[in-house]
């Protein structure tokens, strides 16, 4: 059913960025497809941006009836919460203490898994060595916690939110492990994850909506890693 | 404890009274675990086995951990009384927004600022108080973030003023100076029984501060 109301969304976001990517597919999931994407060029930030995230000044932002809201994970149970009737599917469990299950890990995706590829994509030698060692250690907790759940996605027999927020690890870390020259998700010691990282990228809904494509996300992520190694080096 | 609520927590953490004041505002009867961080408890391992940190929820024998995702189970189990959460979708993701940003900004700089000097000390400073600032325009004219009442941004922010005297006495600084508002809504909280038997001693957390910072060889 049409509802003018619900309709008018506007999704402000960069091309390459995990978060941004995980709203796209909330929004695909939740068969919102009549939105305005407005591409912002994070090095040469817009007034909007700063008009819309005065806090952070960051993407994603989703503006829904004029209203913003930013933070990826907010962005979602927002859009969870709005598009909610029996004919589109949930994104977070309904069980109280399964959504704190799927709240935890997304947050466990961010702080640990995410956080310790970039370590790796921005740092060399020893750095770098030791970046690796955190983002398998993170890994092997990602991958027991998809093997006790003992099915195909983190949400179960069908992707949820936990599968969104940990989507970065199916095509981006290819292509962070590409531009660092370094392998991390050995499909061999990560099994689970690596069927996963197929079976999510294949999912209908996934493999018919945007991803960044992948040679100019590469080019992309090795200018970074160019970029940031002097300063992480100096952090660090 | 089948069927009943524990919390493993510490007296100082400022993540550990968030639970504890969610469970106070609900009501709830449950049993207080202290756990000495030097020598984790086995049941604190197996029930945080990924972080080994505390709070940790324990309900019908079944964990739950970090406190903003505590606090936000305990306001869907007990969704009778007390909400804490809005029901408005839009302004319950602007309360998630606004007690994510005192993690991500107030908490960072606070402990820069015990654990810096020089500096990166003045830099911490400029940096709590910047945050506090916003927050404080956040907060308005309203009695509490909440609106009329106490609400989850209230339970996430609140906690941390046990730790502002620490934080002026180690940064030199006011935090009455700078943010009056704030304040006078810290006051506010506090005349609440939930917020005041929840919240930890000032002055014994400025204690244990001294202690940290001579076991980090700081002093």
């Amino acid at each position: 059913m049409e509802n003018n109301n619900k309709e008018n969304v506007k999704l402000v976001g960069f091309w390459v960025s995990p978060f941004v990517q995980r709203v796209r597919w909330a929004l695909k999931m939740k068969g919102i497809k009549k939105y305005e994407y407005i591409e912002e060029d994070i090095y040469n930030k817009s007034s909007l941006l700063s008009e819309i995230n005065p806090v952070y000044g960051k993407v994603p932002v989703l503006v829904h009836n004029g209203k913003p809201l930013s933070e990826s994970s907010i962005i979602l149970e927002y859009i969870d919460h709005v598009w909610n009737d029996d004919f589109v599917p949930p994104l977070l469990p309904r069980d109280p203490y399964q959504r704190a299950q799927a709240r935890f890990w997304a947050k466990f995706a961010d702080q640990k898994v995410l956080e310790s590829a970039w370590m790796v994509l921005c740092s060399e030698g020893e750095k770098q060595e030791r970046a690796v060692k955190e983002a398998i250690e993170a890994l092997e907790k990602l991958e027991e916690k998809l093997k006790s759940g003992n099915s195909v996605f983190f949400g179960g027999d069908t992707i949820g939110y936990l599968d969104l927020m940990v989507g970065f690890v199916s095509y981006l870390y290819p292509v962070w492990e590409e531009a660092a020259s370094v392998k991390i998700l050995d499909a061999l010691k990560f099994p689970a994850l690596a069927a996963w990282q197929s079976d999510f990228l294949n999912h209908e809904l996934i493999a018919s909506e945007y991803l960044p494509p992948k040679a100019e996300a590469v080019a992309y992520f090795r200018w970074r890693r160019s970029e940031l190694i002097p300063v992480y080096n100096r952090m660090y | 404890m089948a069927d009943g609520v524990v919390l493993l927590d510490t007296y100082f953490s400022m993540f550990g009274m968030r639970a504890r004041l969610a469970l106070a505002e609900k009501g709830i009867d449950y049993e207080y675990k202290e756990e000495n961080l030097g020598d984790k408890s086995p049941v604190l391992l197996e029930m945080n086995p990924v972080h080994k940190k505390i709070p940790v929820l324990i309900h019908n024998g079944k964990p739950v951990c970090e406190s903003l995702i505590i606090v936000q189970y305990i306001d869907e189990v007990w969704k009778d009384n007390s909400p804490l959460l809005p029901s408005d979708p839009y302004q319950r993701a602007q309360a998630r927004f606004w007690a994510d940003f005192v993690d991500k900004k107030v908490y960072d700089a606070g402990r820069r600022l015990w654990t810096t000097k020089g500096d990166e000390l003045e830099t911490a400073k400029k940096d709590i108080i910047e945050a506090l600032k916003l927050l404080e325009t956040e907060l308005g004219e309203k009695p509490y973030f909440g609106g009329e009442n106490f609400g989850f941004v209230d339970v996430a922010l609140v906690t941390y003023s046990s730790w502002f005297y620490a934080y002026e006495t180690c940064g030199n600084f006011s935090v009455e100076e700078h943010c009056p508002k704030l304040m006078e809504w810290v006051k506010r909280c506090m005349e609440k029984e939930s917020v005041s038997k929840s919240l930890a001693d000032p002055k014994k957390v400025y204690d244990f501060v001294l202690f940290l910072r001579k076991k980090h060889g700081l002093e």
